[in-house]
């Protein structure tokens, strides 16, 4: 029997590492967007975890949603990616800072 | 009991002009002359029968008065603002007034501004004058009566600029219109003070018939600062309100825009200038007299300000040389008289004098007009002499005319004048111990013997004497403002002769003649009433109730009237009685010294001029008060301005609140965008932080 306890510190441990990684990442825009990806399934985890513990099915449910609007999501982002890498030959998180105020 | 008078025939009168002055103005670039005089004449004749039956109806069939609101424009507050009329004795007398001058100056006009170019625009100023003017007399509020007080200021702004290339022009109205604003503002202040308290005294009105109404509650009021003893709230109202007759009625101080208006053409000088909007501010005293009854500090005020008017700006007609010039000096002292009787409590006598000195100093300023069309646009008196024997209409009707303004016996200016220096004498006799009665009374007394002074020294060095013109003629004559009229002349001779024009004018010079019937008709017209108006109207108009409720007295002040009614008698025994009172020998007096001095001994003015320099300089400099107003006080104006402008405005306002506050966002911005680094991390950074401390903010609230 896995306890709600250990999935919950799985479903921690992934968040900070994918927040770390978009933190710490400051070369590839690749890299942010699985850190974006593994984010979501980090709360993914949550879900099930707790859909488990209180024998909802409602929570896996919505789990599909996640992955659905996530793999849209990626693909749009990695489309964008293409596109921007087109326009500048590069992916480097440096150099994309029009935003700045 | 007779018919009410027609609401409809009134509204009639009143916008008969006010057409005509449309049709005339707006098409005035597609209209031909003839339509533009006559859609303006027969609207002011119309307008003039219809007042003149009105007139019938209200003195000789005790038409009840009329006071009735025609149309509701809006209320705001509780206080209603109208269009009215209020038709009793004393506003029927205006309106046949108003109307009978402005006909006469209409029919005048063909002639004077035969040559001009604004012919068109002119006709439709003055109509409407005539429109605003009977607004102002017929109103029965106050919103209306400021309506039309201001509606004779612009079309008096307008007229004396008639002339709008000439510079001194320009300068003239725009000195009328701005010393017409100073009086102006106290006129508002009245009626706001009028408005502020019928409010505690049965409901806000602008309504003649409710302010009348509360004036014995007002009268028991003051107003003041805390602390202080205050004013008494009736004798604020009535000066305010007479600061506004000031302006408009020209009176020391504010009279410095009258002489300066004699810019604008003589039919305007007539008209406005000197026969009717000059007199609005005493008739609207005169339609207060329920106010200013109650208040005898605010009448010892008009009483003082009228007495220095009187005489003081008769002196300066002695010293002047340009015929309008002196007729404008001779109408503001005449309208201190009128001023005087207002300060005594005898408004009728005023009123009197009013109409009386509408009609012959109309017919002097006409007469003037047509002596400078036969000097070919020539008004330096020096320049005249000997008018008489080519200008025989003219002459004898300006001799009429100024008999009746000294005040010679049986003449219409006799009655008025007399019995005004009669108020006043009984007003002394009453109160002998009231400084400015004393003082009134005097400058009345030397006023008639500076009135014939400068009236015969008029018709001496204009009519009589050598011509001079005859050495001016030889010097080359300047003509310019003339010349430019000739060139663009619209018109075909044929239709120049409908307009009444006997003889071709010869523009550049040539010996004086006299203008056409258009111009000697209405001199005729108006030398008529000049003669007769006084002796047929004085006793049943100012003693047998010919103004019925329409003025009213304060019992303890109505003496003065009934003290005259005893002495008055009918108009032949008071001519009579006349004789015995030193004003008719003052009069004489002042005919021999004029005679004397510039017909007989010519040579004396000049030196007397240089014994008495300091004197006459006072003189030429009008008292200094342009001098005092150009230099003192509109720069002190301009002065405050800048400041206002450079501090106020520009320093605080634009500095600190438009200005200061945008840079201030802008310095915040400026900070504030260094947050934006552009880099994705630090905005998920950010975004993460957020939730965080947004999280553990809901979960510790939650806990807890």
């Amino acid at each position: 029997m896995i306890r709600l306890n250990w999935m919950l510190v799985l479903s921690s441990v992934l968040f900070a590492i994918s927040v770390a990684g978009m933190f710490i990442n400051r070369k590839n825009l690749i890299l942010l967007l699985m850190c974006v990806e593994l984010l979501l399934l980090s709360a993914n985890m949550n879900f099930v975890a707790f859909s488990r513990v209180s024998g909802d099915i409602h929570g896996q449910l919505f789990v599909f949603f996640v992955l659905t609007v996530a793999a849209a999501e990626s693909a749009i982002g990695l489309a964008i990616l293409v596109v921007l890498f087109r326009e500048r030959r590069s992916i480097n998180v440096e150099d994309l800072s029009t935003l700045k105020g | 009991m007779s018919q009410p008078l027609n609401s409809n025939l009134l509204l009639a009168i009143a916008l008969l002009p006010l057409g005509a002055a449309a049709i005339a103005g707006l098409f005035c670039r597609v209209i031909p002359r003839w339509l533009a005089h006559w859609v303006t004449i027969l609207g002011v004749a119309a307008s003039c029968g219809f007042s003149c039956f009105v007139a019938y109806q209200v003195f000789f069939e005790q038409a009840p008065v009329f006071n009735g609101t025609v149309y509701q424009w809006l209320v705001t507050d509780g206080v209603g603002m109208q269009v009215g009329f209020l038709v009793d004795q004393l506003t029927a007398l205006m309106m046949v007034v108003v109307t009978f001058v402005s006909l006469c100056v209409h029919v005048y006009t063909i002639g004077y501004m035969a040559d001009d170019d604004g012919y068109n625009r002119f006709f439709s100023y003055i109509s409407l004058f005539t429109f605003s003017m009977l607004m102002l007399v017929m109103s029965n509020n106050f919103m209306q009566l400021f309506f039309g007080w201001e509606a004779v200021g612009v079309v008096s702004y307008l007229l004396i600029g008639f002339w709008y290339k000439r510079p001194s022009a320009i300068f003239a109205n725009l000195k009328a219109f701005l010393v017409n604003r100073v009086g102006d503002f106290g006129f508002v202040l009245g009626i706001a003070g009028i408005v502020y308290y019928t409010a505690q005294f049965g409901g806000a009105s602008l309504n003649y018939v409710d302010a009348f109404a509360a004036a014995p509650q007002i009268a028991a009021q003051t107003f003041g600062l805390q602390g202080t003893d205050g004013v008494n709230a009736m004798t604020f109202i009535c000066i305010c309100l007479f600061i506004g007759a000031m302006g408009k009625s020209a009176q020391v101080p504010l009279h410095v825009w009258l002489p300066d208006s004699m810019e604008g053409p003589t039919p305007i000088s007539a008209l406005i200038h000197a026969a009717t909007m000059v007199t609005a501010g005493i008739f609207m005293v005169a339609r207060m007299s329920p106010l200013f009854e109650f208040s005898p500090y605010a009448l010892n005020f008009v009483l003082f300000i009228g007495a220095t008017t009187a005489l003081f700006m008769g002196f300066l007609g002695i010293i002047n040389n340009d015929i309008k010039r002196v007729v404008a000096y001779s109408t503001l002292s005449q309208l201190g008289y009128m001023t005087v009787a207002l300060g005594a409590s005898a408004y009728n006598i005023a009123i009197f004098h009013l109409m009386t000195h509408a009609f012959f100093k109309a017919l002097l300023f006409l007469a003037a007009g047509s002596v400078i069309i036969g000097m070919h646009h020539e008004q330096d008196m020096r320049k005249m002499g000997g008018l008489a024997k080519v200008m025989p209409i003219t002459a004898i009707t300006c001799w009429i005319g100024s008999l009746a303004l000294i005040g010679t016996p049986f003449f219409a200016g006799f009655y008025s004048k007399d019995l005004i220096i009669d108020a006043v004498k009984e007003q002394h006799h009453l109160h002998p111990d009231n400084g400015i009665v004393t003082y009134a009374y005097w400058c009345v007394m030397i006023g008639v013997f500076v009135t014939a002074f400068y009236s015969f020294r008029l018709l001496f060095m204009t009519f009589h004497g050598k011509p001079r013109w005859k050495e001016a003629a030889a010097a080359p004559h300047e003509h310019a403002a003339h010349d430019v009229h000739d060139q663009t002349h619209p018109l075909p001779h044929g239709e120049h002769d409908t307009v009444g024009h006997e003889e071709e004018h010869d523009h550049h010079g040539g010996p004086p003649h006299e203008p056409g019937w258009v111009v000697k008709g209405p001199l005729v017209a108006l030398a008529i009433p000049s003669v007769l108006i006084g002796a047929i109207t004085a006793q049943w108009l100012l003693f047998g109730g010919g103004f019925g409720t329409s003025i009213f007295f304060n019992a303890e002040n109505h003496e003065v009237m009934q003290e005259l009614a005893h002495e008055f008698g009918n108009w032949l025994s008071f001519t009579a009685a006349a004789f015995a009172h030193p004003v008719v020998y003052l009069v004489a007096a002042g005919v021999f010294a004029a005679w004397a001095l510039y017909c007989k001994w010519t040579h004396l003015p000049d030196r007397i001029a240089a014994r008495l320099k300091p004197l006459v300089y006072v003189l030429e400099n009008k008292y200094f008060f342009d001098a005092i107003n150009e230099k003192a006080l509109a720069p002190l104006a301009r002065g405050f301005g800048k400041v206002f402008w450079k501090v106020g405005d520009q320093g605080i306002i634009d500095g600190i609140a438009v200005d200061g506050s945008a840079k201030t966002i802008g310095l915040f911005a400026g900070i504030v965008r260094r947050v934006q680094s552009g880099f994705l991390y630090s905005y998920a950074f950010w975004m993460v932080i957020g939730l965080a401390v947004m999280l553990g903010w809901f979960l510790t609230r939650t806990l807890n």
